[in-house]
């Protein structure tokens, strides 16, 4: 029963309480590039989600084998193994999704997340535990990503997933869309709101 | 066993990089088919794009022998060297990123002819240059004047979402339409410039897209260095 409560707070807890990117601070990088768009932003949040889950299984299985001092090393082979062999299935299978994600093949092998989870959390915990928790951090991200990209897009673009959502009639009233949206900072402003709101609702997690 | 002994680190290190070179090596070449399958019916696919034939993944390939009826290699000074057919892998496959490099002379410069549902004549022209992250391309079909701009295609593989990456949207490549590449009979490229300004020498322009000044800027090149070289080939077009 108690492993039960366990494993729902560590696939749960990234949501909120524990998310990689606003508690964290983990994976701002790609979130400053990615978010231009929504659909970008959630392809790559699913990309991450499934490289972080099997990633996490992976080092999980193996840490008892694996030697300390070249342990981040062994994590990195790993992960950047699966992204490819990910790529390559995606190129063989569904191609028009791989060229989609080729920009941000290269960045779910960078992303702080990944480390981070591996080091924290697989690398003391068995398996399973880690295939929820890459899960659920991979879905945290993802929230926030979303979140991130839907102010970006509606403000900076005036559309949702491509679509136009702001009236013509607003244009040819004088309104304009916001052009430093897409760029990298407003990622960095809008994060630093959501962690603003985010605290202050939380106030056991501020410092 | 003392696994922080030196000895076992290195054994460990061997046998993990030995197993994923092997698993990476295993899945390239099971899969190397199905992917050079995919990566020619989509560039496939991006060619109709620039006559604005749309086709999915299924009818892609019929779609193209029916289009397509002839590719062509023709040199600078507008002489055809090779004829093929649809089918013809070698023309098809001839690399522009890699031609766009060499001088104008020693290019091959491939033609795609296409004829549409009304007998309507393209030549269909593969372009290769450089954005701001990485490589762009793309295809423009000209009409049977050699001159007139029927449609274009452009893609890239590494521009920035929102700025330089909006060269494949829709809107931009639309701007091309009915724009010429030659004035007076001169081969004078259609340029891209910053919106609201005009070219200095005549040419046709669109305008770029804000943001993505870089990428804009390297679409103008790229039709320039591309198309130049098929100079005399499309001169000889319009005296027909």
């Amino acid at each position: 029963m108690a492993e039960k409560i366990k494993n729902k707070a560590v696939f749960f807890n990234p949501f909120s309480k524990d998310n990689p990117v606003v508690v964290q601070i983990l994976g701002i990088c790609s979130i400053l590039a990615v978010t231009v768009k929504l659909e970008p932003a959630i392809v790559m949040g699913m990309s991450v989600i499934a490289v972080l889950a099997f990633s996490n299984v992976i080092i999980s299985l193996l840490r008892n084998t694996i030697p300390t001092n070249i342990r981040i090393i062994v994590q990195l082979v790993v992960v950047a193994g699966l992204v490819i062999i990910v790529n390559q299935l995606l190129l063989a299978f569904a191609y028009d999704v791989a060229i989609q994600l080729s920009v941000f093949i290269g960045l779910i092998i960078t992303n702080c997340i990944l480390m981070g989870r591996l080091e924290a959390f697989a690398m003391a915990n068995s398996p399973w535990p880690s295939f929820l928790d890459g899960v659920g951090n991979g879905i945290g991200y993802t929230i926030i990503l979303v979140i991130v990209a839907f102010f970006r897009e509606l403000l900076g673009s005036g559309t949702l997933f491509g679509m136009q959502v702001v009236p013509k009639s607003f244009y040819a009233a004088g309104y304009v869309d916001n052009g430093l949206m897409i760029l990298p900072p407003m990622a960095l402003i809008i994060v630093g709101c959501i962690i603003w709101i985010h605290r202050s609702i939380n106030k056991d997690i501020q410092e | 066993m003392n696994k922080q002994s030196n000895t076992y680190t290195v054994i460990y290190i061997i046998v993990l990089v030995v197993v994923v070179g092997a698993a990476l090596a295993f899945t390239s070449m099971s899969l190397r088919d199905r992917q050079i399958a995919n990566a020619n019916a989509d560039k496939m696919k991006q060619i109709l794009a620039s006559v604005h034939v749309k086709c999915d993944a299924k009818d892609v390939k019929d779609k193209f022998n029916q289009h397509i009826t002839a590719m062509l290699v023709v040199d600078t000074e507008g002489n055809v060297v090779k004829t093929g057919g649809p089918d013809d892998m070698e023309i098809f496959n001839i690399d522009v990123a890699a031609q766009a490099k060499l001088a104008d002379s020693e290019r091959e410069l491939p033609v795609y002819v296409c004829t549409l549902a009304d007998d309507r004549l393209e030549y269909i022209i593969p372009v290769s240059g450089n954005g701001l992250w990485g490589p762009i391309w793309g295809y423009v079909a000209l009409d049977a004047d050699g001159s007139t701009v029927y449609g274009t295609y452009f893609s890239h593989s590494g521009e920035t979402p929102g700025l330089g990456a909006e060269i494949t949207t829709e809107k931009f490549q639309k701007e091309f339409i009915g724009k010429e590449f030659f004035k007076n009979g001169r081969f004078l490229p259609v340029t891209v410039v910053k919106a609201g300004q005009r070219p200095t020498d005549g040419s046709d322009y669109v305008d770029g897209i804000s943001g993505g000044t870089i990428t804009s800027k390297g679409v103008g090149a790229m039709l320039d260095n591309c198309l130049r070289p098929y100079d005399a080939f499309l001169q000889s077009r319009q005296n027909k």
